[in-house]
């Protein structure tokens, strides 16, 4: 069928902030729909409120709205870009709920809109349980015993005539949101209660536990004549019981026959067909290991963070394919873009094995537990590609960047087979170091099956890593068993830790004997035909397929690796923007990178894709093979930055700032110098390694101090010690991985946080603009409130500001991007940190500014001049709107983590308000972040004593619109006082009703606590706000964003909000 | 112990033996099914050639009773690796004892993507496995250039008639190398199904009063079937509904005049998307044969193209002007595969009820 004419004008939902469950695979997915949509002309209205995403780019959509994702919102950009469709399957749950409710409210039909890509029968279908269910019954597909339930006493009635343990699953949330397996009547209540309250539609669904059994996915396409195929299968080698976005993943799955693949592949295409899916759609299933009996888990009909998955292991582009399908094409209609010969109405064949690890955040969050559960806590992932499986989950393993780089990097070996038996219980982020322990153990296959429930197959694949790595150590390293550990990818300085060599002597050794990665093409056909996609991974002990090209100058552009807290999908979006910009000046492009759901590893970005580990002998093996003219490092965060040495060993140039002078911003000492040479003041400091160092230097400068590791990313280990107790307490967690560079303690200066990025040429710098923080210093950039123009600070110090950025960007030699942060006291301006590299909030100033800031900085490295670029020098003309970035945090999914902000960052993503007035910018930007208020008008005070004199003021204002404070004897004392009206609570460990019942009751609106500084934080406050946060109330730990919060919702109307096409600023 | 493969374009793998040790000379071809191995081992079609299996990892869920007939066909086998254990509840041994019970040579831990890059290239080509350290690439490439795949479907056919009981239509089932699951594909829609040997004639069958008649799939090139494409002529003549798979197709179009030729590496995997001309549906259909129909022989007053294959466009099924007759390339009965075109065992049986009503 051909497209559908009268389809001119598409709005596309985006997913809206990057939280642990919805990320960047949305914005490769919106990314690739969009410019799918713009090739067949269509006209593309954007709404996507994470302005760090390459979709809300005006290269990409049309128009471009940076916009809360709310119903209002979405009412009212329609009525305003007046568009026929709206294409909701793009942008995860967020989007398809908004799609629904639009729908449900009949609002669509009333304006002339259709959904196109999918019917809101079919997302009814596939996503309210009753009626899933129903649906499966229907055409006899198989689900486990279940029940949806909207209140507890059903929920107890239907677990207890079934059996526990029951899975439960709330309707309509994201990465399973509230859910959980419950062994008894106490977790069932508890994790009830709880899911209902968090579905969007009060429905929980109980069901038959079928924990242990093998999890298959399958990523299904079918348009609009019928025609259905699958795309990839994939087993998680976790069993059920493990969410899928925590699990490592295998496709195409391993351990089923033809008879299991086919039943279940059938399966798929007959519930797609009977959802009457347009696109792409995900089936989950469980089957039995030892029959096949299977149950279908789940349907997710859109794009989902297992279809990036699958697109990338297969290189079939879901995204693209199913923008087509929304359009009215069939799949034989539309063309594969990998082969450019066949069809997309095929199905991809693999010829190698493909590996996913879920990146997990309880190095961010040490408190946490580190159990995997069905709730989902990664907040990336990493992928590879090998011909072995062995060599997949090797190459995996060291992508992660967590400090592991083979089955040995954690040691178990203290532990006796009994104990390690029963560690073998938890299932946790370390469970395949732990049977690699078990192996060496020699427990056999069977009892760590018994334990995990994790199939032999993938057992004796880690035995087999074991038995490899056992070998280099009796037995000397000849050149077969060299082979077969590298064709293991056993990378080399494990090998060399191994057999007692250097790294040095193993890469020699390795190259004496030729032995060197060769690469192979992903060309979705198991090479039948011939295919033009440049699109890579490494194996050893094969041939290689990449052809030679020299006829252009040739750059290496480092990804950034998974997406963690620190360092998110910003970066992404400036290696693409790199990429494109290098191209366009006639570069033959590289990206290297290994994390499958962003855009920079669609394989249609760069000239050439290394889907690669960034290590530097990873990153070694494509210099040897493509020889290029330079590498661009400041765009990929600090992964890219750490292989700048080695790249210089290598000889390859690197383009921009050189390594001396990164350096030089890093090392303490060389920095003083600068600064001092410039006549920068910065808070006073030194460098140490030792606790006892760290209380010297600390006692010198007087208390409180910043303590922090040098070279990291997102404030990681970065504290605020308020006296000897917290340094040795802080040195000790730093220390407790060994630290290659020393340790800064610096004197904490609270005043105003301000933050600029720059382009430099050596001579020239451009400010695209000034930015403010609303949390005063002492909480991460990055969880800070983001103001564009600063509003607070005087001429003077904007002048002083672009003066000291100047010095400091020509004195380090900058060429490309910097990022400073200042602290502003008076008029006083210090400089507490500079990273001569592009930053988290390059995405967000170069929107709202309308300077394209990557392009511009990549044209610098490539040694254009910003006056030649048609830009000023300098600190540009202020907008006349306001711009806020808000921190988005997913703290309801990771248990046990602590919540209150400090100077280690701990947010997943961020979103936009932009707006006239500041107020409706802030108002925007926290309707973005989800705190759409007020609700119920009732609030809880706790804070700190010195926070006491300015929560009055708060209080008094929440007051003034309504709000009934409750508060903690002292607050409520103070408040009393200054004449706010405030009921004062028992704290929680007093007799009810007390604060936990209040949280529990479900009617508040918002919980302001501001715990004291130092880590013996009270154990009070972290249950309250534990106990708030996964109850679903908004919690506040600084009083500066309180502040902020009262003044947006004072001034602001929900219905009268302005929208803005930033594609026209 | 090492083994080597070599190529008649002189090309030489190394790598180690499975299986049995002994020398063979054959044709090379390379399946991209992911899964299903044992089906491809047991598929009669493969009768006169050794596999590549595109797929990297082989022999991970054992050896299962997916067997398509009662032993391995393929004259060697090549893959990157096989797995050290296998792990299935339903397996009862490994691919590597199966290979050797089997007596089947084969080499793995060679570049299996390399080897096919060469056959796609340059064509599906012969070639030699040995264990023999001593090759002499030049005193055996002539040998290669000379084996031809021959008469393989007197090889694999059944000796005697078998009868597979059944309350609904009889289906005549000619077996030129038949895989089990075009039998069970029929007899588990209620089909008694006689199995005959391939060189039955047409009378024979006739006499029988069959409700329809199956032809098989089956390994070779079909031209050479002279005999066989004689007697199917025979049988198109009467009114007696007929079905027919891969080779059962290409002898039905000569046995009405058109022309089958030799792809340059055939279509052996399961992810052909074929589409149906009748309402332009895709399926992805299981696909193994190295011959075609060629359309464009085809008489427009005999037949008419039902099926093409979305790829490259060749021919995938025919249909019978005036007559109760298809016929497919592809391979509905699946094993391994999809089984998206199952739904013409259907149709078949619908031809045949609607014979009988009349």
């Amino acid at each position: 069928m051909p497209r559908i004419k009268d389809i001119k004008k598409v709005l596309v939902i985006g997913s809206g902030p990057i939280v642990i469950g919805q990320a960047a695979e949305f914005d490769y997915a919106g990314t690739q729909a969009c410019r799918s949509l713009k090739e067949e002309g269509v006209e593309v209205v954007l709404l996507n409120s994470n302005p760090a995403t390459i979709m809300t780019d005006k290269d990409i959509a049309d128009r471009v709205y940076i916009e809360p994702l709310t119903v209002e919102v979405v009412e009212q950009l329609i009525k305003k870009e007046k568009p026929d469709s709206v294409l909701p399957t793009l942008g995860g749950q967020a989007a398809l709920n908004l799609a629904m409710e639009l729908e449900e409210a009949g609002f669509l039909k009333e304006n002339n809109v259709r959904l196109i890509g999918t019917t809101s029968e079919t997302i009814k279908k596939a996503e309210d349980r009753l009626e899933f269910k129903k649906t499966m019954e229907k055409i006899g597909e198989p689900c486990a015993a279940s029940l949806v339930v909207e209140n507890v006493e059903d929920g107890v009635q239907f677990a207890e005539s079934i059996g526990y343990p029951v899975v439960l699953r709330p309707a309509y949330t994201l990465g399973g949101s509230g859910g959980g397996i419950a062994h008894d009547r106490v977790q069932l209540v508890e994790i009830l209660e709880n899911g209902l309250r968090l579905s969007r539609v009060g429905q929980v669904l109980v069901e038959r536990c079928i924990a242990g059994w093998k999890e298959i996915e399958y990523e299904v396409m079918r348009d609009s004549n019928g025609n259905c195929i699958t795309v990839c299968n994939m087993e998680n080698i976790d069993p059920v019981g493990v969410h899928t976005g925590d699990s490592i993943v295998v496709a195409p799955s391993q351990t089923l026959g033809d008879k299991e693949y086919q039943m279940l592949r059938t399966s798929a295409l007959n519930i797609i067909s009977e959802l009457n899916i347009t696109g792409g759609c995900n089936v989950q299933y469980a089957l039995h290991p030892d029959t096949f009996e299977y149950c279908v888990i789940e349907v997710n009909p859109r794009v989902s963070r297992s279809s990036a998955l699958a697109s990338k292991a297969t290189g079939y582009p879901i995204a693209k394919v199913a923008a087509k399908i929304a359009l009215g094409y069939t799949l034989d209609e539309i063309k594969n873009a990998v082969t450019k010969k066949t069809y997309a109405s095929f199905e991809p064949m693999l010829d190698y094995c493909v590996v996913k690890i879920p990146r997990l955040p309880f190095d961010k969050f040490i408190s946490a537990k580190r159990t995997l559960t069905t709730q989902m806590k990664a907040t990336g992932e990493v992928m590879s590609i090998c011909d072995n499986f062995e060599g997949a989950l090797m190459k995996a393993i060291r992508s992660l960047e967590q400090h592991v780089d083979s089955l040995m990097s954690y040691d178990y070996s203290y532990l006796t087979g009994e104990e390690l038996l029963e560690v073998l219980k938890v299932v946790d982020d370390r469970r395949i170091w732990k049977i690699a322990e078990a192996i060496r153990q020699g427990i056999s296959y069977d009892e760590i099956h018994r334990v995990t429930k994790i199939d032999k197959w993938f057992i004796d694949k880690i035995a087999h890593l074991v038995e490899i790595e056992l070998q280099m150590k009796r037995s000397a390293l000849d050149e077969d068993l060299l082979r077969e550990a590298k064709r293991m990818e056993f990378p080399d300085n494990v090998i060399a830790e191994i057999t007692g060599h250097t790294e040095r002597e193993i890469h020699d050794m390795r190259h004496q004997y030729g032995i060197t990665a060769a690469y192979k093409m992903v060309d979705t056909c198991a090479a039948e035909f011939a295919a033009e996609t440049p699109y890579y991974y490494s194996v050893y002990g094969s041939e290689n397929e990449v052809t030679e090209t020299n006829d252009r100058k040739k750059v290496l552009v480092l990804g950034s690796g998974p997406i963690r807290i620190g360092q998110g999908i910003e970066f992404d979006f400036c290696s693409v923007h790199c990429t494109w910009a290098f191209a366009k000046e006639g570069y033959e492009t590289i990206i290297v990178n290994n994390n499958p759901e962003t855009v920079s590893t669609d394989f249609d970005i760069a000239d050439k894709l290394y889907f690669e580990p960034l290590t530097p002998e990873d990153v070694e093996s494509i210099v040897d093979l493509e020889k290029p003219d330079g590498a661009v490092v400041q765009f990929g965060g600090q992964t890219a930055i750490k292989l700048t040495e080695s790249l210089m060993k290598m000889g390859v140039p690197i383009l921009g700032t050189s390594a001396e002078n990164v350096d030089a911003a890093e090392d303490r000492e060389l920095f003083d110098e600068i600064l001092e040479k410039c006549e920068i003041p910065r808070p006073t400091g030194g460098t140490v390694f030792t606790a006892e160092e760290a209380k010297e230097v600390a006692n010198r400068l007087g208390y409180p101090v910043l303590v922090r590791p040098s070279y990291v990313l997102g404030g990681q280990g970065m504290q605020i010690a308020i006296d000897d107790h917290d340094v040795d307490e802080f040195i000790g967690i730093i220390n407790r991985i060994a630290q290659d560079h020393p340790i800064l303690v610096d004197k904490y200066l609270q005043g105003k946080e301000i933050e600029v990025d720059a382009v430099c040429d050596g001579e020239d710098i451009l400010i695209p603009g000034i930015m403010e923080h609303i949390e005063r210093a002492g909480i991460h950039s990055g969880d800070s409130i983001s103001v564009y123009p600063a509003k607070s600070i005087t001429e003077k110090t904007k002048k002083t500001i672009e003066e000291y950025t100047k010095r400091l960007a020509q004195s380090l030699h900058v060429i490309g991007l910097i990022n400073i942060q200042f602290i502003v006291c008076g008029e006083d301006v210090y400089v507490i940190e500079v990273n001569p590299r592009s930053s988290r909030t390059v995405p967000y100033i170069s929107k709202v500014t309308g300077i394209p800031i990557v392009p511009l900085a990549s044209k610098v490295i490539m040694g254009h001049k910003i006056k030649d670029l048609g830009y000023t020098p300098g600190l540009q003309p202020e907008a006349d709107y306001f711009a806020v970035k808000m921190p988005v945090f997913s703290f309801e999914k990771i248990r046990d983590a602590d919540i209150s902000l400090g100077p280690e960052m701990k947010s997943t993503g961020e979103c936009l308000g932009i707006a006239k007035t500041f107020d409706e910018a802030l108002y925007k930007a926290f309707l973005g972040a989800g705190i759409k208020l007020p609700k119920f008008k009732n609030m809880i005070m706790t804070v700190k004593d010195e926070d006491k004199e300015e929560a009055v003021e708060i209080g008094r204002r929440f007051a003034e619109i309504g709000y009934k404070i409750f508060a903690t004897a002292g607050t409520a004392e103070t408040l009393k006082n200054a004449g706010v009206k405030a009921i004062a609570v028992n704290k929680i460990e007093q007799e009810s009703p007390n604060l936990m019942d209040l949280i529990l009751g479900h009617k508040i609106d918002l919980v302001i606590d501001t715990p004291p500084q130092g880590v013996e934080h009270s154990k009070d406050g972290f249950v309250i706000r534990r106990s708030a946060i996964e109850t679903g109330v908004n919690v506040l730990t600084a009083i500066d964003t309180a502040k902020a919060l009262i003044t947006s919702l004072e001034n602001t109307d929900i219905k009268k909000l302005t929208l803005i096409d930033i594609a026209k600023l | 112990m090492k083994a080597f493969l070599i190529l008649e374009d002189g090309t030489v793998f190394t790598g180690t033996s499975i299986g049995s040790t002994k020398d063979v000379i054959s044709e090379i071809v390379f399946n991209t099914s992911m899964t299903g191995y044992l089906e491809v081992l047991t598929d009669p079609s493969y009768a006169g050639q050794a596999v590549v299996m595109t797929y990297p990892l082989i022999g991970n869920y054992g050896i299962t009773p997916d067997m398509e007939s009662k032993k391995a066909w393929p004259d060697g086998y090549i893959v990157r690796e096989l797995s050290r254990i296998p792990s299935n509840f339903r397996s009862e041994g490994t691919i590597q004892d199966f290979l050797k019970e089997q007596d089947i040579p084969g080499i793995a831990g060679i570049d299996t993507r390399a080897l096919t890059k060469i056959l796609r290239e340059k064509g599906t080509m012969n070639g030699m496995i040995t264990t023999n350290e001593n090759y002499n690439v030049d005193e055996i490439v002539p040998k290669l250039k000379e084996y031809r795949v021959g008469d393989v479907v007197t090889v694999t056919t059944c000796l005697e008639k078998e009868v597979l009981p059944g309350d609904g239509p009889k289906v005549a089932l000619m077996d030129f190398g038949a895989k089990n699951n075009i039998a069970r594909s029929l007899n588990s829609r209620g089909c008694e199904v006689t199995i005959y040997p391939a060189h039955t004639s047409a009378e024979e069958i006739i006499e029988s009063h069959p409700d329809g008649i199956m032809l098989s799939n089956g390994p070779g090139d079909p031209e050479t079937n002279v005999s066989i494409i004689k007697e199917i002529k025979k049988l198109s003549e009467t009114d007696i509904p007929i079905f027919a798979i891969c080779l059962g197709h290409q002898l039905m179009a000569l046995a009405h005049g058109a022309k089958t030729y030799k792809l340059k590496y055939g279509h052996r995997g399961g992810n052909h998307p074929v589409k149906d001309l009748s309402n332009n549906r895709v399926y992805i259909s299981s696909q193994n044969h190295g011959y075609a129909v060629d359309a464009s022989t085809v008489d427009a007053d005999v037949a008419k193209e039902a099926f093409v294959n979305v790829n490259d466009g060749t021919n995938e099924g025919l249909a019978y002007i005036g007559k109760n007759i298809f016929t497919v390339q592809f391979h509905p009965e699946a094993c391994p595969g999809p089984q998206d075109s199952g739904y013409l065992f259907d149709r078949f049986i619908d031809m045949m009820n609607n014979r009988e009503e009349k």
